[in-house]
């Protein structure tokens, strides 16, 4: 059976098809691994097997004389500075006296053959002194320094109101969040093309690309034109690109052999050749009055950086600005920590520092409200933000804020059945392989909301330039925004055809030759900041459009508009297709779009550091087996505040897919380290959710308020769907196992060996049902 | 180049999507996956893992489901494969499953998209009428990072009811 291609031309708030969907159900969009060029080499890096080791020499020799090798690099052969960075160059090209992580890169080789490369690779003899790591985070900041920068990343205050304020009802606790990786499915992956002007094109999955250009051209030497980036199909990110990962060594090899050279990552370099999620460890107290509402919440975070820098100040200050949650808190006392270990380097992962510190203060609120006495809904919604709030940043709250309307709508989503005894064995806790007893199985229930902040933020200006050409009616759209998978090219189509009223709308590839930067594919902010670039630039050409209509036909230009492809006026006078109105001319216009100014944070932490936020609430039925410790997630509810829907499948797309993140972190996704070493670099090894795995997801509501300065009144819709859902998860699994469990993932041990608990109790945690079985 | 590569050379044809294809001067090493990629031109099927576990890489094998990145090429001549490029009927055309992973909304980055079309065909070819934990079951063997699945549950329910009507 076949279907004819068809094209649709849905607008905005419809669910128009992805530009790019029939390539990829076909096979047929190249991703940076499907690259190829004429007489391309294969690169291949070296990495450290050792945490923490000095480096007393390299070898190279044997590898050169493996045929079919041409060319073995270095830090020796960086031309320009030795390091890289997204905030501050810390984090060698290669490590040249000492690695400060498992699989940092020392060497890097070009061959005719993969395996030959592989080889070569294995051929480089580096001789290492290991040297006791240092990987506890805790104790890292007060240890011997492991670079030159010490052992702090950065360190983020944040004090408002009384610091002695207490309240009559505290509780507190200790909490966990693991490294979680992004576990993108594209590899990192990419083919330089050395080029005659001595430059480098570049083929790239990224999320950024002007970044990585920046942080290529200090270290390759090379003026900025000169290092030319074309963004390659993307496998999935969220987080992962953020950093560059190989676009330094595969232009140096490409430049030292002249041939185009193609590097693929395999899914164990994947593991070690990116950043991950900081592990956070937690110290949390709340204070509240008898009435439940919050006095002061006083919060220590530590959070895991890795070896080097990357994005750890960005996710510090998130987790301690956003330390409270959602609610409104008078006085606080908090600060936050990013310190350098030798564990792999963390930076961004969706939710960006919002995800660990979520997780704890949600289980405080849950805590506090059994401490009250009072429903643990009810004690979130006194306490709920409003509109006009103040954050503990002092930031008044001044768009749309429906944290009471997420939480309301959420609970108000009806509960799946209870556990009939037929239930096929595959939906129980453990599926096909099960083992434990049904009524050994039971059912809990949990809730928790959470708050992201938008787009950057702490005086940074994340502008993005658009430009819009209109040209024989059809309108051709440039902008280096990244498509990661998210769905920014199906919207930037829908806002060029909203505009400009149907018109043919064609998106030019993306990278850094034709335009500006578009900012970062991250923050939950390319709709927000490049579908407003593309908005403002197609408004820019249509203006233009008009107006000369209207003054060659004499007709007032507010009367006129575009509608199906032609420009028609209210009076029917005029009625001309797009392609006549602009008489040959070709309409082009370039426009940065800048979000509103936000302000870099004073040393108590205070100032308008954010654009905008978002909320979402989650509520989580779950399934354990308790002797096996098994969890089946059975159903995720969920309410978000998106601003504004442009298009209802991508938007439960983003819902959907950011849930199972969450799923995954609550119940089974974390890199194991042993004294630094990863020891599951594989999908074998590090489990992701399956399709047997991940429960429907009920949408109880999608909360429209347009919110002020989003060009399309839509908020960000990526990052809110992973913040609480975890939160949300472990909750549950409370609430059918009465456990503490302070830590995210919960592992099967955490429940099955959890030794002589108080074991279930009806009410201890946040919802209970009574489970049927 | 092929004196340079490491190891035994060989010389082959496949059967892929109905065409004969050479391989010629290739190290016996080389996965079915990768010949399909960097030797025949065929790259839509994916390498997430390369070790069995995510199947993107997907093809039939004399119509049974195989992550291609597990079978060692040169073990497959004789054999039939289908790759996800042979799937639909003709240059402009999509298959009932693929046309089904459009309309649904069960495609985002897409990396993971072609192993999961062949197998829903693998899966709808054999039980036409599948419930939905068998739907869950039968692509468990797949990872996506981006859905969350349910759009794709979408489509597959989409691409069976099509097939029923």
């Amino acid at each position: 059976m076949s279907t004819a291609l068809g094209t649709r031309r849905r607008r905005l708030g419809e669910s128009a098809a992805r530009p790019d969907g029939v390539p990829k159900v076909r096979g047929e969009f190249a991703f940076s691994s499907d690259l190829f060029s004429e007489g391309m080499l294969w690169g291949h890096i070296v990495r450290s097997p050792h945490p923490a080791a000095a480096i007393r020499g390299i070898d190279v020799s044997e590898a050169l004389r493996i045929p079919g090798v041409r060319a073995v690099l270095t830090s020796d052969d960086v031309p320009g500075r030795k390091t890289y960075g997204l905030d501050y160059p810390d984090q060698p090209v290669f490590a040249w006296d000492v690695v400060r992580y498992m699989g940092e890169p020392v060497a890097a080789v070009a061959a005719v053959h993969p395996e030959t490369a592989r080889r070569a690779a294995a051929a480089i003899i580096v001789d290492y002194a290991p040297t006791e790591p240092l990987t506890d985070p805790v104790a890292a900041a007060d240890a011997e320094p492991i670079h030159p920068l010490g052992n702090v990343l950065h360190r983020q205050r944040v004090r408002t109101g009384d610091p002695d304020a207490a309240g009559t009802v505290v509780v507190e606790g200790r909490y966990e969040t693991g490294m979680q990786d992004q576990a993108q499915m594209g590899p990192e992956s990419g083919l330089a093309i050395p080029a005659e002007d001595g430059g480098v094109d570049l083929y790239i999955a990224t999320q950024w690309l002007h970044i990585d250009q920046e942080q290529m051209a200090a270290c390759l030497a090379l003026p900025l034109e000169k290092v030319r980036l074309h963004l390659a199909g993307v496998g999935g990110s969220f987080g992962a690109r953020e950093d560059l990962s190989m676009q330094v060594q595969i232009c140096l090899l490409a430049l030292r052999t002249g041939r185009p050279v193609k590097m693929v990552y395999s899914r164990e370099e994947s593991f070690l050749g990116h950043v991950h999620r900081h592990p956070a460890v937690m110290w949390y107290r709340h204070h509240a009055d008898a009435g439940g509402r919050l006095v002061k919440v006083e919060a220590r975070i530590i959070l895991d950086g890795g070896a080097y820098l990357s994005t750890s100040t960005a996710v510090t200050m998130n987790a301690a600005c956003m330390a409270p949650g959602p609610y409104r808190v008078p006085n606080a006392v908090v600060e936050a920590v990013a310190v350098r270990t030798n564990n792999p380097p963390c930076g961004a992962m969706r939710g960006f520092g919002a995800v660990q510190v979520c997780f704890a203060y949600e289980a405080q609120m849950d805590k506090l409200a059994a401490a009250l006495g009072l429903d643990p809904v009810e004690l979130r919604l006194r306490n709920a933000l409003k509109p006009g709030d103040s954050l503990i940043t002092g930031q008044v709250l001044r768009g749309t804020a429906p944290v009471a309307e997420v939480i309301r709508t959420c609970v108000a989503a009806p509960l799946p059945a209870g556990v009939p005894m037929t239930t096929a064995e595959l939906e129980l806790p453990g599926g096909a392989g099960r083992t434990a007893d049904r009524d050994r199985v039971r059912r809990g229930v949990g809730f928790a909301v959470g708050i992201k902040n938008l787009l950057y933020g702490g005086g940074f200006d994340d502008y993005s330039s658009a430009r819009c050409r209109l040209e024989d009616g059809v309108a051709t759209i440039t902008c280096a925004a990244v498509e990661v998978g998210q769905g920014f090219v199906t919207l930037a189509q829908q806002i060029a055809r909203d505009v400009l009223g149907g018109v043919d709308v064609v998106l030019a590839p993306p990278g850094t030759t034709d335009i500006g930067s578009a900012g970062s594919t991250s923050a939950s902010r390319q709709t927000w900041m490049s579908g407003g670039a593309v908005q403002a630039a197609c408004l820019a050409v249509r203006d233009r459009l008009l107006k000369s209509v209207s003054s060659r036909h004499g007709v007032p230009q507010e009367t006129l508009d575009i509608v199906d492809g032609r420009v028609v006026s209210l009076d029917g006078q005029v009625d001309i297709p797009i392609s006549e109105a602009a008489r040959g001319d070709v309409l082009e216009e370039t426009v940065d779009f800048h979000h509103a100014p936000t302000a870099e944070l004073d040393v108590d932490g205070q100032g308008d550091a954010f654009v905008s936020f978002a909320f979402a609430a989650h509520r989580a039925v779950v399934d354990v087996d308790l002797d096996l410790g098994l969890v089946r997630v059975l159903e995720i509810a969920t309410s978000q505040d998106v601003g504004r829907v442009l298009n209802p499948v991508q938007l439960v797309g983003q819902l959907e897919g950011g849930i199972a993140q969450g799923v995954g972190l609550a119940v089974m996704e974390e890199i194991v380290l042993d004294h630094g070493r990863v020891r599951n670099p594989s999908f074998t090894d590090y489990v992701i959710p399956t399709a047997l795995d991940m429960p429907p997801v009920h949408i109880a509501a999608l909360i429209e308020e347009p919110e002020p300065g989003s060009p399309m009144g839509a908020k960000g819709a990526g990052e809110p769907p992973m913040v609480s859902s975890t939160a949300a998860v472990v909750a549950a699994i409370r609430a059918a196992t009465g456990l503490e469990l302070p830590r995210a993932p919960v592992r099967p041990q955490d429940i099955a060996l959890a030794g002589s608990g108080p074991g279930p109790v009806a009410g201890s945690g946040p919802i209970t049902q009574e489970v049927s079985p | 180049m092929g004196a340079d590569i490491v190891g035994e050379l060989i010389d082959y044809q496949l059967r892929v999507n109905g065409h004969e294809h050479d391989v010629a001067e290739a190290w016996l090493g080389e996965n079915l996956l990768y010949v399909l990629r960097e030797r025949l031109g065929l790259p839509g099927s994916k390498n997430a893992c390369e070790q069995g576990e995510c199947g993107s890489c997907s093809v039939l094998m004399d119509g049974k489901l195989v992550c291609s990145c597990m079978v060692l090429a040169a073990s497959a001549v004789g054999a039939d494969i289908v790759t996800v490029e042979g799937l639909s009927a003709g240059e402009n055309e999509l298959s009932d499953v693929q046309a089904a992973f459009l309309a649904e909304g069960g495609v985002q980055c897409g990396f993971c998209t072609p192993g999961f079309v062949v197998s829903v065909h693998d899966l709808l070819e054999h039980n036409p009428d599948p419930t939905e934990l068998e739907v869950r079951e039968a692509v468990s063997g797949n990872l996506c990072r981006c859905t969350g699945y349910g759009r794709i549950l979408a489509a597959v329910r989409a691409a069976q009811e099509t097939r029923q009507e």
